[in-house]
């Protein structure tokens, strides 16, 4: 389940810390008391940033860096659909395990195609969730913001 | 290996419990240092059961019929035997119940609904520690909310003990209940008891102590702890989940009310009103869990055939031997007694910055079972600014060895995530 792409993102995390944002949220995993405080920035339907400050496992830690990395700068539908498609690996339960679909679903997920591993485990689904649901509530309260 | 005093014979031990020869992760075999939140059980308890259902099992107290009075006579011979275990002045004062939490609500809710001078109300307070576990505090807390009473508490010291120093200004006249954890579960520490039953009868308090991590581990004496309530639990203590125990005075289940109603607590029923059977029945509403019970009582006959000083003696030099070796690993922090007195037998430590969770994950790799999380018992980890522990818990099974592993393991966790 420790593959070397989230070992990499728990030393070396991408974009962390907290810079402006449209919309602030706090998401908890009670479970292992894994915390995260995310922000987005939209430009339009473009995702500007994405920042954020937490404390967790390397799961949770390493998930939210690979996040950065994967949505920063995409459409926000293009960023939608890559979240549902890791939520979607995330609840395989390690069921997606043949090359092909594995590979197919790296031309979406890229290096969170990693975390496959992790959803043979169940409670460390949450932890690798954490923030991109936070990401997804963030964005739902950003867009409501901009409507307003 | 080493020899270290007062260590129990494990290797006939181990052979009483067959899922300690069970291998995981490819053929490690697996090393179970999680007994504070559940034991193993050993082959008497499982036939126990097993002997139950295949030859006595039909419905307690009711039915004139052989199979009901050979229930009947193995469900309350099992009452007998715990009574003994703690013992306990009257086999009318052991209270079966699902668990623990459940006989710590059913105190909570009892002085909720009883009259004066038991009634807990807006007037009154009530005392617990930062140290309980979740079910030792949110009973309370929910009694708290719905009479208008005071929840006060007493604090920790920065080496995990009870700060007792504001002892008689959290313990008052207006205080009607001290509830405490006799060994916590997440710090290992063993509680002065004399010092607060000594206070609370002062102030004429009830005092009820969770004794979960307690009766499976030493000598457990109701008697001599001078306790109103004494509540644990059967798994822990390798017996089978769903039977806990309350030990109450007879004469505060005499005058208490019932919590929860139904068939088998009662006296006599109509459509207007009931009256309710003697303690311990009147607080066992409904079919209780029989085979759990029976399970329970012949797994006190194993621990007591084995002596519960003697697995004292085990887990505390197993305890020392373990605190020692894990101060030799590079920037663990034991969270709790850093020495084995006045301590019980889990151990929580943090590991530099790696969390819990990667500690426990890659130690489980390696076949190595302990917990991670908050225990249940998150304002301890509130207090020493942690977000969680990695606890390894000893049990009469566990060995130096098991220690010796767990020490290897934690090396090998702080080169995998360095």
């Amino acid at each position: 389940m420790y593959q070397d792409v989230i070992l990499d993102h728990y030393k070396h995390p991408h974009g962390r810390g907290l810079r402006a944002g449209d919309a602030e949220v706090h998401h908890v995993n009670p479970t292992c008391g894994d915390e995260i405080t995310l922000r987005v920035k939209l430009a339009g339907q473009t995702v500007e940033d994405v920042s954020y400050e937490g404390q967790g496992c390397s799961i949770s830690q390493a998930s939210a860096s690979v996040l950065n990395e994967l949505l920063v700068g995409k459409e926000l539908p293009e960023a939608q659909r890559i979240q549902e498609q890791f939520l979607e690996l995330m609840q395989s339960r390690g069921r997606i395990e043949r090359d092909e679909d594995l590979a197919a679903m790296e031309e979406v997920l890229e290096d969170a195609v990693a975390f496959a591993g992790v959803s043979k485990y169940p409670a460390r689904v949450k932890c690798a969730l954490l923030s991109w649901m936070a990401w997804k509530d963030a964005t739902a309260q950003a867009l409501k913001e901009a409507a307003a | 290996m080493n020899q270290l005093p007062g260590l129990l014979d494990t290797e006939a031990i181990r052979k009483d419990f067959p899922i300690l020869d069970r291998t995981v992760h490819d053929g490690q075999k697996v090393v179970y240092l999680d007994n504070a939140a559940t034991s193993q059980k050993p082959r008497q308890v499982l036939d126990a059961l097993n002997a139950y259902y295949e030859r006595h099992n039909a419905n307690v107290h009711r039915g004139v019929h052989v199979l009901a009075e050979e229930a009947t006579a193995l469900y309350e011979g099992a009452r007998d035997k715990v009574a003994a275990f703690v013992n306990a002045p009257s086999r009318d004062e052991v209270v079966f119940t699902k668990n623990a939490s459940e006989s710590l609500n059913l105190v909570a809710n009892m002085l909720g609904f009883a009259d004066e001078p038991y009634r807990v109300d807006r007037d009154t307070e009530i005392v617990i520690t930062e140290m309980e576990h979740h079910s030792n505090i949110v009973p309370w807390q929910l009694l708290a909310q719905r009479t208008g009473a005071k929840l006060k508490w007493f604090g920790l010291t920065d080496d995990g003990r009870l700060d007792l120093s504001d002892l008689d200004e959290v313990i008052t006249e207006k205080t009607k209940v001290v509830s405490f954890v006799l060994v916590s579960n997440i710090l290992g520490t063993h509680n002065p008891v004399e010092a607060i039953v000594r206070r609370a009868q002062e102030v004429g308090a009830l005092v009820v102590v969770d004794a979960s991590q307690a009766a499976p581990h030493m000598p457990l004496d109701v008697q001599a702890l001078q306790a109103d309530f004494v509540a644990f639990t059967g798994h822990k203590m390798a017996g089978p989940t769903g039977i806990g125990v309350l030990w109450g005075r007879k004469g505060l289940l005499d005058d208490l009310p019932p919590f929860l109603g139904g068939g088998e607590m009662i006296e006599t029923v109509s459509m207007h009103s009931s009256t309710y059977a003697p303690a311990p029945h009147k607080f066992e509403a409904g079919t209780p869990p029989i085979a759990q019970a029976v399970g329970l009582g012949a797994a006190v006959d194993y621990l007591a055939g084995i002596g519960m000083a003697q697995i004292e003696a085990h887990e505390h030099a197993i305890t020392g031997y373990a605190l020692g070796r894990l101060q030799e690993v590079p920037d663990l922090k034991i969270i709790g007694p850093t020495t084995a007195e006045e301590r019980g037998a889990a151990i929580s430590f943090t590991l530099g910055d790696i969390h819990p969770h990667d500690v426990g994950q890659v130690l489980d790799e390696q076949g190595i079972a302990v917990r991670v999380g908050h225990h249940c018992a998150r304002p301890v980890c509130l207090r020493y600014g942690i977000p969680a522990t990695t606890r390894a818990s000893f049990y009469l099974y566990s060995t130096p060895g098991e220690v010796d592993a767990l020490v290897d393991g934690l090396e090998y966790v702080r080169n995998f995530f360095g």
